[in-house]
């Protein structure tokens, strides 16, 4: 048994684009344990709803996290209408899911890139960022933001996309498929890549469920867990759905997941773009949460269910309103399959959880 | 023109931003806006980096690594704030744990707003931070470079605002003055 030394890991880190802190205590090489520091980008934004109302909040949700900036307006807008009983149209339904699922097909290239950044491919990173701007420039067509939408809000969405801009999106999404198909191949065949994926921070199934992991990282290991699969919104207009699993349980499987279910989210935005109903996008919101009303929403983030709680009072501003975001769900995951790595996989380690420290400390 | 303009590395930390800066600031390393082409080469080392690209609000946790980070930085280095955030604190500005934009904690050089500010913008505020960097080179080979100091002892600032001290970022006092001007 060699000597224990601790080794500081972050907050600042050429391989962490956000600031996370982890205390590693290494035997040799080999991580005996890691012990997450966080608060470096701690706000405190839930506080915030003392002084916006409940209509200005979704813009500073929006603002919890920049990458999935759109589902967090959503998960918003969805409890609040639900809090206030709001029926929201069709259309606007359908507008969400495709906005969505195109953020997810956004955030699952930017960590494509980011985990080919972490194990030396600068090249690899380089396509998947290319890729990703085809869809940031969808965003930018219809809505004028890259990566704060304001798309969404509560009643409905700020502005509708005409069926033959509709038609013409799914189109360059399938071109973008063709060269992202290429792309997968590197990342799930090349040698060099599987080297450094395969094994590595292993999660087994009954452990993903002891420490409640969430999103892709739970699906890796096997568990189906995917809230979309429950059909809220305009999930529930989908024929079938069924989520990528994948039983590795390694950094591999869980690049698989993510990997795969950019095509399924473009599946799903074809299917919804085929049969969205004509009608009004938004609708008129009046009056104010009712004195001890409350109300549960989730969504599925790019990175796993997300819970939001919303509680009115009977003003304008909410009492209280708190999320329950994916990386806080698997942090302690994380922190697990740290053990017993070596100092070198641990970039890797952190990497294939997808970790969003924004959204996790708010 | 030295080398330092010629080719400028940056260096760059998320104070507390939202993700929306950050990735628009890796965004414009990649081939699509490729600050390379300048020259700009994005290292994690601050004794490598000219160029420091801070982008939220500054909170109480993370103020000393920014202010670690300027400190590790060789002159002459220039400061860019990217995103409201870090110009002044932004959208998050009342939020109880936000101190402000980063001039809370080091001197900045070029602000930048925008939410989230768009690659363009930090491509422009890149290449204005040059036109800095290139002053202070010079001053520092004439020997004429003060280097500021770290606004830390910023008491005189601080101010008490319903319990908590609020240090006011000097960009948005200029903002507010240019609305009243204009009123
Ligand atoms: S300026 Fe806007 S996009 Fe940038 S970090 Fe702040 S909230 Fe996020």
């Amino acid at each position: 048994m060699g000597e224990r030394t601790v080794i500081p890991f972050g907050p600042h880190h050429p391989v962490l684009p956000e600031p996370l802190h982890f205390d590693l205590v290494l035997e040799d090489e080999v991580v005996v344990e890691a012990i997450p520091q966080l608060g470096f980008v701690h706000r405190g934004l839930e506080k915030l709803v003392a002084k916006k109302d409940y209509m200005q909040f979704v813009l500073v949700c929006e603002r919890i996290c920049g990458i999935c900036a759109f589902g967090h307006s959503l998960g918003y807008s969805e409890t609040i209408e639900a809090l206030m009983k709001i029926e929201v149209p069709i259309r606007a339904q359908y507008l969400r899911v495709i906005w969505h699922e195109l953020s997810r097909v956004h955030s699952h290239l930017l960590w494509l890139g980011l985990l080919a950044d972490a194990f030396g491919f600068e090249n690899l990173f380089m396509q998947c960022w290319r890729l990703r701007e085809e869809v940031l420039d969808i965003f930018e067509e219809t809505t004028g933001g890259r990566v704060i939408l304001t798309a969404c809000n509560v009643g409905g969405v700020e502005q509708d996309i005409e069926d033959s801009e509709l038609k013409a999106i799914v189109q360059r999404l399938e071109k973008m498929a063709v060269e992202y198909k290429g792309l997968l191949k590197v990342f799930l065949k090349d040698r060099s890549v599987k080297n450094r994926l395969v094994g590595v921070g292993y999660l087994s199934k009954e452990d993903a469920a002891k420490f409640s992991t969430v999103g892709p990282f739970a699906r890796a290991s096997g568990l189906q867990e995917d809230l979309r699969m429950l059909g809220f919104g305009g999930y529930g207009e989908l024929k079938d759905f069924q989520p990528v699993t994948s039983d590795g349980g390694d950094g591999y499987a869980r690049s698989e997941v993510r990997a795969l279910e950019v095509f399924q989210s473009i599946d799903i935005i074809r299917e919804l773009v085929a049969k969205i109903p004509e009608g009004p996008y938004t609708q008129k919101v009046k009056g104010s949460p009712e004195a001890g009303s409350y109300a549960v929403g989730h969504l599925e983030q790019p990175r796993g269910e997300c819970f939001y709680l919303a509680k009115g009072n009977g003003t304008k501003f909410l009492e209280r309103f708190r999320i329950r975001t994916p990386t806080s769900q698997n942090v302690a995951g994380m922190a697990h399959i740290m053990q017993g790595c070596d100092l070198a996989d641990v970039p890797i380690n952190i990497l294939t959880i997808d970790p969003c420290i924004s959204c996790t400390e708010r | 023109m030295s080398s330092t303009i010629k080719s400028p590395w940056l260096i760059h930390y998320d104070a507390s931003s939202c993700n929306g800066c950050d990735i628009e600031v890796l965004a414009c390393l990649t081939p699509m806006y490729d600050l390379e082409r300048f020259g700009i080469i994005n290292t994690g080392n601050p004794k490598h980096a000219d160029v420091f690209l801070v982008t939220g609000s500054v909170n109480e946790r993370n103020i000393k690594v920014v202010q670690q980070i300027y400190n590790q930085m060789l002159e002459p280095k220039v400061v860019i704030a990217c995103g409201i955030c870090a110009c002044t604190g932004g959208i998050f500005k009342e939020c109880y744990n936000t101190l402000g934009g980063a001039d809370v904690a080091i001197p900045v050089d070029v602000y930048a707003p925008g939410c989230a500010i768009r690659p363009e913008g930090i491509i422009d505020a890149v290449v204005m931070g040059l036109g800095v960097l290139e002053e202070k080179r010079k001053a520092l080979a004439a020997g004429e470079l003060v280097s500021d100091p770290l606004p830390d002892d910023l008491s005189a600032a601080k101010k008490s605002v319903g319990g908590k001290t609020v240090r006011e970022s000097s960009f948005f006092e200029t903002l507010q003055k240019e609305d009243s001007d204009a009123a």
